[in-house]
């Protein structure tokens, strides 16, 4: 196989798209949506301008971006999949000189209609392009540690870009989405379980970096992770977040204290309520029935993905959607994890949720991209 | 990986079970605590009111003003008009406006406290050009009638970490700032009473303490309201009667204890306690001769003198050692122990008896009486008759006077019981001591024949207070009825020594002067000449005193009245009490009048709550 090809075998052409197009999933993304949408006209307090009516507007653009990327032909995306690469790079490459700095973190460009996150859309770009390297590498080769080097670098380079930023969280979901493409490509588990253990010596080092002169991490980093092994250590400074993130969960109880009755983010004592912990809110309004019914979507959705993926005979395609179901699930399990207090604050939203144009945009384009594989899978 | 996803969901969803619902009540306690901020409202003091229902205590409304910075573009211009209409210096303005500064802008400054009516409503008129201005309610203890009750209201002041100190009191609205509370007088000794309870307002705050809104207002409890047994009238009366002198005076109702006036004199106002007394104030009381600031009537302690008498007289007829007609000889003086025991009257009364002895206040007589009856024995009879007891009411320092005993000499002086200090006793000097309160107590016992013990405060709301022992005393009536004769014959028999105070009117006052002595007087100053008590200086000066009941027949009220340094008692303390006791008798049938209960007082409250 080349690395460019045009097919299109047995695949549905025209209107009859529509027929195949994989609705369950776009309803299941709307429903998770437009949890999102409640939920931030709620943190705002019942305004509706605020948040909710441009996350609405995004979705809509996103969801007619997905319908499009859905309808085009996986080949062409398969075969763009290096320039988006490229761009995405170069974009990653802008923003760290001329970026938007925001909290700490050169993250944006402005566009003047959205702030856009190159690291968001790399996440995608990365995804296609090992999906892409694997379809067209011989089996044989796929476990040979010569022929790991080109994904380990196509990883790494915007990893330490993002990392650079610094956007630790974001770092953590290229690195763990890239890597379960490459594991499910069929690169030997031996390779995963030598990573896993080289990352947590780096983790070691990372800490113990600390206070020496080729310290790793800034040192908000630093407190963010000291918190989070003791929240109650700095309960006004770095674990205030935590703490309060952590009361407004529990006070929600088993059926919450009733929608826009959190009083916890209606009065701001959670920081970020309306992105990163936008959860906690979900869960103090409608409790742990609300909690379990966001994370049951957000498994539906994976699992539509796992399906399609198991259907579909193009390598591409498969390796695709299981790696943006892979990258999804990191999205929601970090974020959640993050604010029920088992995982530091790195600062990773919410998908679909959280409000944010990129991040919105890219998913729906990324699940168009599922759509696509689907519609275009052979069968 | 199937494997790890499912465990990562896992262990979420466990995680989400453990905070939302295993440990959801300690959350939600901590998110309660996050937002609701609990503030008192001090509740309304009871009100005191007297006998007839009069107010003596009320709370009056005094204003504060507060200043919220975010609701005005320039906090100067509006203070600077502000200070066109209340009093407000350009020192305090700049302070204001640092503090201001130094706070959240939606935090509320005081700007003014103890602002009157006028003021407020000078701020009111102009509100549109004053944003920011609010103006708060409080409440002020006031004391209408002022100096009169000074002695048995006492007054408030603000709470001091002194007092926090002193009282064991958990109550959370002592630790609010410059809160009142009672300090001396019927305001100390009922605190629990008139403080009331607490409101409290709960409002909901968010991150930055900004107030969301007001979840919930109780009022809290007002204080119980308090009548008095004293009548305004008599007291205002008794007050303006003894003024210029330093002294006391005690009407007591003899049927139930009931005390009508307990006036001390010179008096004080209380209004310049209640929000802290000036020091120039606090010393022009302090170091008054006369003592202002002294409830006399229940701390001062006086040889009783000749009131005394009456205590002997019972104890001798009770004892059997003498009788109605045994007549002493009275040549002026009597030897005890190679000792000389003058009689007031230089000359002698000659052959007295009892009744005669009270009339004429014989000395030499109480003396033959005091050594027949012994000191152990007049000690019995003065307390049975409320004397060197302290008396239960809720005043301050109340004295207990001091009836003495042998034991008591030995245990407090290291020295034996000599005759002479009996005989000293038996005329109300010597270690004898009476406080002006007992005196009364005493009368009324004497003239009513029962037990009665005194009683100030008449109703707590509608709740009365008990009136204690009305059991008739362990004396023979016969022997009571012989002391009245004497008391009568002091007041009305020509040869009296109270006849010139006597009461003119078909009802008569019974009584009994005292004149006791503050000085010893030596063999030589007597030789040359008693120096007249007007040429001594007013500290060596003789007091005056009077006690007495009236009317005769039917008794009602009992009277003590004692003048410090006054001189005799006839001519200085007599008159006094004469003229009280003609006071309280045109006072009529004096039944109490109505007074509100504090459940009256919440409606009061509620109707004028600031809209």
């Amino acid at each position: 196989m080349s690395i460019l090809i045009n097919a299109y075998q047995n695949v549905p052409t025209g209107f009859r798209k529509v027929l195949y197009f994989h609705w369950p999933l776009a309803l299941l993304l709307t429903a998770v949506s437009c949890i999102g949408f409640l939920m931030l006209f709620s943190v705002s307090g019942g305004n509706f301008d605020q948040w909710a009516k441009p996350q609405i507007i995004r979705f809509c653009i996103g969801f007619v971006a997905m319908i499009i990327i859905g309808f085009t032909p996986i080949s062409i995306w398969r075969n763009i999949s290096i320039p988006t690469y490229i761009i995405s790079l170069a974009l990653l490459l802008y923003v760290e000189y001329f970026g938007v700095t925001g909290k700490g973190a050169q993250r944006w460009i402005d566009l003047g209609f959205i702030k856009l996150q190159p690291s968001e859309l790399m996440k995608i770009a990365l995804v296609m392009v090992i999906a892409l390297y694997y379809d067209w590498l011989d089996s044989e080769k796929i476990s040979k540690p010569l022929w790991l080097f080109p994904p380990l670098l196509l990883t790494a380079l915007p990893m330490a870009l993002i990392l650079n930023q610094p956007d630790l969280g974001t770092a953590i979901l290229l690195g763990s989405g890239a890597a379960v493409v490459m594991l499910l490509a069929g690169v030997s588990l031996w390779y995963f379980l030598a990573g896993v253990s080289t990352i947590f010596g780096l983790i070691y080092f990372v800490i113990w970096s600390k206070g020496t002169n080729f310290q790793i991490l800034k040192n908000y980093q630093y407190r963010r992770i000291e918190t989070f092994l003791d929240p109650s250590s700095d309960p006004l400074g770095s674990g205030y977040h935590i703490t309060q993130s952590k009361i407004a969960l529990g006070s929600g109880g088993f059926s919450g204290r009733g929608y826009m009755q959190g009083t916890q983010s209606r009065l701001n004592f959670l920081p970020e309520k309306h992105t990163d912990f936008i959860f906690t809110t979900l869960a103090e309004e409608f409790g742990f029935v609300g909690g379990i019914t966001l994370l049951t979507l957000y498994i539906m959705i994976i699992l539509c993905c796992y399906l399609t993926a198991m259907q579909n005979h193009n390598r591409f395609g498969a390796l695709l959607t299981l790696g943006v179901a892979a990258t999804f699930f990191f999205y929601f399990c970090v974020n959640m994890l993050m604010v029920m207090g088992l995982a530091p604050i790195v600062g990773v939203p919410l998908p679909l949720v959280s409000y944010g144009g990129s991040a919105m945009l890219v998913l729906l384009g990324a699940f168009g991209l599922v759509q696509s594989a689907h519609i275009h899978r052979t069968r | 990986m199937g494997t790890a996803q499912l465990t990562l969901i896992g262990a979420l969803a466990w995680r989400m079970n453990q905070l939302g619902v295993k440990k959801a009540k300690k959350f939600r306690t901590l998110a309660e605590e996050n937002r609701i901020n609990i503030s008192l409202q001090p509740p309304a003091r009871g009100l005191i009111y007297d006998r007839s229902g009069n107010l003596l205590a009320l709370n009056r409304q005094v204003y504060t003003i507060q200043m919220v910075r975010e609701q005005t573009n320039d906090p100067q211009a509006v203070l600077n008009r502000l200070a066109q209409l209340i009093p407000l210096s350009d020192t305090k303005i700049t302070d204001i406006l640092k503090e201001m500064l130094s706070r959240r802008a939606f935090i509320p400054v005081t700007v003014a406290t103890g602002l009157e009516w006028e003021h407020i409503a000078a701020v009111s008129v102009n509100a549109p050009s004053l944003p920011g201005i609010t103006p708060k309610l409080g409440l002020n203890r006031q004391y209408p009638v002022g100096p009169d009750f000074a002695h048995i209201i006492g007054y408030v002041g603000p709470v001091s970490d002194y007092d926090l100190a002193q009282v064991n009191d958990k109550d959370p609205l002592l630790l609010i700032p410059r809160f009142q509370i009672g300090k001396n007088g019927v305001e100390a000794k009922a605190e629990k009473t008139l403080r009331g309870k607490a409101g409290t307002k709960m409002i909901e705050v968010n991150s930055v303490g900004r107030v969301m809104r007001e979840l919930d207002d109780q009022p809290g409890t007002p204080g119980a309201n308090l009548q008095l047994t004293v009548a305004h009238e008599l007291q205002r009366f008794a007050t303006e009667r003894m003024q210029g002198e330093s002294s006391a005076a005690v009407v007591m109702d003899v049927n139930n204890g009931d005390i009508l006036a307990l006036a001390s004199a010179p008096t004080f106002d209380p209004n310049k306690f209640i929000n802290g007394i000036s020091v120039a104030d606090w010393k022009a009381l302090n170091e008054n001769d006369y003592r202002p600031l002294a409830n006399k009537t229940v701390q001062g302690a006086y040889p009783p003198g000749s009131t005394f008498k009456m205590v002997v007289a019972l104890a001798a007829l009770t004892l059997g050692v003498t009788n109605i007609q045994e007549e002493v000889n009275c040549p002026g003086h009597k030897d005890i122990n190679g000792r000389k025991f003058h009689c007031w009257r230089r000359g002698g009364h000659g052959k007295v008896n009892l009744r005669k002895a009270l009339r004429y206040s014989c000395d030499v007589y109480f003396y033959e009486m005091s050594l027949r009856v012994g000191i152990e024995k007049i000690t019995e009879t003065a307390n049975a008759l409320g004397l060197g007891i302290k008396h239960d009411l809720p005043l301050p320092a109340i004295h207990s006077g001091l009836m003495p005993t042998k034991k008591w000499k030995q245990r407090n002086k290291k020295e034996d019981w000599y005759i002479g200090d009996t005989a000293n006793a038996g005329i109300g000097q010597g270690f004898v001591l009476a406080s002006p309160l007992q005196l009364a107590i005493m009368t009324a016992r004497l003239a009513s024949g029962s037990q009665i013990e005194p009683r100030i405060i008449n109703m707590f709301d509608d709740k009365q207070t008990k009136i204690k022992g009305i059991s008739p005393l362990s004396f023979d009536p016969a022997h009571l009825d012989i002391i009245r004769t004497g008391m009568y014959d002091v007041s009305n028999h020509p040869r009296g020594t109270a006849y010139s105070s006597r009461l003119k009117s078909t009802e008569k006052i019974a009584g009994k002067t005292g004149t006791s002595q503050v000085r010893f007087i030596s063999k030589t100053e007597r030789k040359n000449g008693v120096t007249k008590n007007e040429d001594l200086p007013w500290k060596r000066r003789d007091h005056a005193l009077f006690v007495g009941y009236a009317p005769y027949k039917n008794p009602r009220y009992s009277i003590s009245v004692i003048v410090e340094h006054g001189g005799a008692g006839s001519r200085k303390a007599a008159p006094i009490a004469r003229d009280i006791m003609q006071k309280a008798l045109s006072l009529g049938q004096n039944s109490y009048g109505p007074i509100h209960n504090r459940k009256r007082s919440k409606l009061d409250n509620l109707k004028r709550k600031p809209t």
